[in-house]
Protein backbone atom coordinates (compact mmCIF):
# COMPACT_ATOMS: atom_id res chain seq x y z
CA UNK A 1 0.00 0.00 0.00
CA UNK A 2 2.86 2.37 1.03
CA UNK A 3 4.31 1.79 -2.47
CA UNK A 4 1.30 3.06 -4.35
CA UNK A 5 1.06 6.08 -2.22
CA UNK A 6 4.88 6.78 -2.18
CA UNK A 7 4.60 6.56 -6.41
CA UNK A 8 1.57 9.05 -6.33
CA UNK A 9 3.75 11.24 -4.10
CA UNK A 10 6.53 11.29 -6.51
CA UNK A 11 4.15 11.47 -9.57
CA UNK A 12 2.90 14.58 -8.31
CA UNK A 13 6.75 16.13 -7.37
CA UNK A 14 7.72 15.15 -11.43
CA UNK A 15 4.90 16.64 -12.35
CA UNK A 16 5.23 20.04 -10.98
CA UNK A 17 8.36 22.50 -9.87
CA UNK A 18 6.66 23.43 -6.75
CA UNK A 19 4.76 21.29 -5.04
CA UNK A 20 2.68 21.99 -1.22
CA UNK A 21 1.13 19.81 0.69
CA UNK A 22 -1.27 21.43 3.15
CA UNK A 23 -3.88 21.59 4.94
CA UNK A 24 -6.60 23.05 2.60
CA UNK A 25 -6.29 24.85 -0.57
CA UNK A 26 -4.23 27.68 -1.58
CA UNK A 27 -7.26 29.54 -2.10
CA UNK A 28 -8.39 28.68 1.45
CA UNK A 29 -5.68 27.58 4.20
CA UNK A 30 -7.09 25.62 7.04
CA UNK A 31 -4.27 25.90 9.15
CA UNK A 32 -2.28 29.19 10.43
CA UNK A 33 1.10 27.30 9.48
CA UNK A 34 -0.40 25.90 6.14
CA UNK A 35 -1.69 30.00 5.55
CA UNK A 36 2.03 31.34 5.75
CA UNK A 37 4.09 28.92 3.39
CA UNK A 38 1.00 30.10 0.71
CA UNK A 39 1.46 33.83 1.77
CA UNK A 40 5.28 33.49 1.32
CA UNK A 41 4.99 31.59 -2.23
CA UNK A 42 2.48 34.51 -3.09
CA UNK A 43 4.76 37.34 -2.26
CA UNK A 44 7.89 35.54 -4.27
CA UNK A 45 5.12 34.98 -7.12
CA UNK A 46 5.96 31.36 -7.55
CA UNK A 47 3.64 29.34 -8.94
CA UNK A 48 3.10 26.04 -6.76
CA UNK A 49 0.37 22.63 -6.63
CA UNK A 50 -1.34 22.75 -3.56
CA UNK A 51 -2.36 19.17 -2.57
CA UNK A 52 -4.60 19.16 0.28
CA UNK A 53 -4.14 16.51 2.83
CA UNK A 54 -7.24 17.12 4.83
CA UNK A 55 -9.16 15.23 1.78
CA UNK A 56 -6.97 11.91 1.97
CA UNK A 57 -5.87 10.78 5.39
CA UNK A 58 -3.69 7.86 3.74
CA UNK A 59 -2.11 10.49 1.85
CA UNK A 60 -1.76 13.06 5.14
CA UNK A 61 0.29 9.95 7.21
CA UNK A 62 1.71 9.01 3.63
CA UNK A 63 3.80 11.97 3.33
CA UNK A 64 4.76 12.51 6.77
CA UNK A 65 6.67 9.00 5.89
CA UNK A 66 8.19 9.83 3.00
CA UNK A 67 10.46 12.01 4.04
CA UNK A 68 10.25 10.79 7.82
CA UNK A 69 9.36 14.71 9.00
CA UNK A 70 5.74 14.37 11.01
CA UNK A 71 4.13 17.47 10.19
CA UNK A 72 2.50 19.62 7.65
CA UNK A 73 2.66 21.63 5.62
CA UNK A 74 5.69 20.07 3.29
CA UNK A 75 7.00 22.14 0.91
CA UNK A 76 9.08 20.59 -2.28
CA UNK A 77 10.83 22.53 -5.13
CA UNK A 78 12.10 20.18 -8.06
CA UNK A 79 11.05 16.81 -6.47
CA UNK A 80 13.89 17.96 -3.00
CA UNK A 81 11.97 18.52 0.58
CA UNK A 82 12.42 21.73 1.59
CA UNK A 83 11.12 22.36 4.82
CA UNK A 84 7.78 22.80 7.26
CA UNK A 85 6.61 26.01 7.93
CA UNK A 86 9.56 27.23 9.99
CA UNK A 87 12.24 26.51 7.47
CA UNK A 88 10.41 28.43 4.87
CA UNK A 89 9.49 31.44 6.92
CA UNK A 90 13.31 31.24 7.93
CA UNK A 91 14.72 30.73 4.54
CA UNK A 92 12.65 33.51 2.99
CA UNK A 93 13.49 36.01 5.58
CA UNK A 94 16.95 35.33 4.80
CA UNK A 95 16.70 35.36 1.05
CA UNK A 96 17.64 31.88 1.05
CA UNK A 97 14.01 30.79 -0.95
CA UNK A 98 14.62 32.99 -3.57
CA UNK A 99 17.82 32.49 -4.20
CA UNK A 100 17.43 28.40 -4.25
CA UNK A 101 14.27 29.00 -6.52
CA UNK A 102 16.83 30.96 -8.77
CA UNK A 103 19.19 28.17 -8.40
CA UNK A 104 16.87 25.76 -9.71
CA UNK A 105 15.26 27.87 -12.45
CA UNK A 106 11.82 28.21 -10.94
CA UNK A 107 10.80 31.53 -12.28
CA UNK A 108 7.92 33.60 -10.36
CA UNK A 109 4.83 34.11 -12.42
CA UNK B 1 -2.97 16.98 25.91
CA UNK B 2 -0.23 19.47 25.17
CA UNK B 3 3.27 19.31 26.92
CA UNK B 4 5.11 22.25 29.20
CA UNK B 5 8.12 23.53 27.99
CA UNK B 6 10.41 22.10 30.67
CA UNK B 7 9.32 18.87 29.40
CA UNK B 8 9.82 19.42 25.47
CA UNK B 9 13.30 20.76 27.40
CA UNK B 10 14.41 18.00 29.07
CA UNK B 11 13.30 15.81 26.17
CA UNK B 12 15.68 17.23 23.69
CA UNK B 13 18.92 17.82 25.90
CA UNK B 14 18.29 14.60 26.94
CA UNK B 15 18.52 13.00 22.96
CA UNK B 16 21.08 15.27 21.77
CA UNK B 17 24.23 15.56 23.19
CA UNK B 18 25.40 19.07 24.04
CA UNK B 19 22.33 20.59 23.41
CA UNK B 20 21.54 24.09 24.64
CA UNK B 21 17.74 24.81 24.29
CA UNK B 22 15.96 28.09 24.78
CA UNK B 23 12.31 27.84 25.30
CA UNK B 24 9.31 30.25 24.65
CA UNK B 25 5.39 30.20 25.85
CA UNK B 26 4.75 32.28 22.99
CA UNK B 27 1.21 32.71 23.73
CA UNK B 28 1.31 31.92 27.52
CA UNK B 29 -1.31 28.90 26.86
CA UNK B 30 1.16 25.71 27.69
CA UNK B 31 0.32 24.98 23.89
CA UNK B 32 2.36 27.16 21.22
CA UNK B 33 5.65 27.25 21.85
CA UNK B 34 9.03 28.72 20.36
CA UNK B 35 12.14 26.20 20.99
CA UNK B 36 15.77 27.20 19.69
CA UNK B 37 18.29 24.66 19.64
CA UNK B 38 22.02 24.92 19.66
CA UNK B 39 23.95 21.82 19.61
CA UNK B 40 27.68 20.65 18.21
CA UNK B 41 25.93 17.78 16.44
CA UNK B 42 24.48 20.18 14.17
CA UNK B 43 27.47 21.21 12.42
CA UNK B 44 27.44 20.43 8.79
CA UNK B 45 23.85 19.59 8.76
CA UNK B 46 21.39 21.40 6.94
CA UNK B 47 18.14 22.82 8.32
CA UNK B 48 15.85 19.59 7.20
CA UNK B 49 18.46 17.48 8.94
CA UNK B 50 18.99 19.51 12.35
CA UNK B 51 14.95 19.60 12.73
CA UNK B 52 14.60 15.60 12.17
CA UNK B 53 17.03 15.86 14.95
CA UNK B 54 15.04 17.44 17.13
CA UNK B 55 11.47 15.36 15.87
CA UNK B 56 13.49 12.47 16.94
CA UNK B 57 14.81 13.54 20.21
CA UNK B 58 10.73 14.45 21.00
CA UNK B 59 9.97 10.63 20.03
CA UNK B 60 7.11 11.22 17.75
CA UNK B 61 5.45 13.71 20.25
CA UNK B 62 5.40 16.15 17.20
CA UNK B 63 2.54 16.35 14.99
CA UNK B 64 0.62 14.41 18.35
CA UNK B 65 0.47 16.09 22.31
CA UNK B 66 2.76 19.01 20.46
CA UNK B 67 0.88 20.26 17.57
CA UNK B 68 2.55 24.20 17.93
CA UNK B 69 6.02 23.84 18.33
CA UNK B 70 8.39 26.41 16.50
CA UNK B 71 11.99 25.38 15.91
CA UNK B 72 14.87 27.36 15.31
CA UNK B 73 18.15 25.34 14.73
CA UNK B 74 21.73 26.37 14.55
CA UNK B 75 25.13 24.75 14.72
CA UNK B 76 27.46 26.35 17.29
CA UNK B 77 29.41 28.37 14.97
CA UNK B 78 26.83 29.78 13.19
CA UNK B 79 25.63 31.99 16.31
Amino acid sequence: MQNVLFERIQKELDNHDVVLFMKGEAAFPQCGFSSLVVQVLSQLGVPFKDINVLEDSDLRQGIKDFTNWPTIPQLYVKGEFIGGCDIVREMYESGELQQLLDEKGVKAA
Amino acid sequence: MAMDGETIKTMITDNIPGAEVHIEDLRGDGDHYAAHITAPCFVGKSRVQQHQMVYSALQGKMGGDLHALSIKTSAPTED
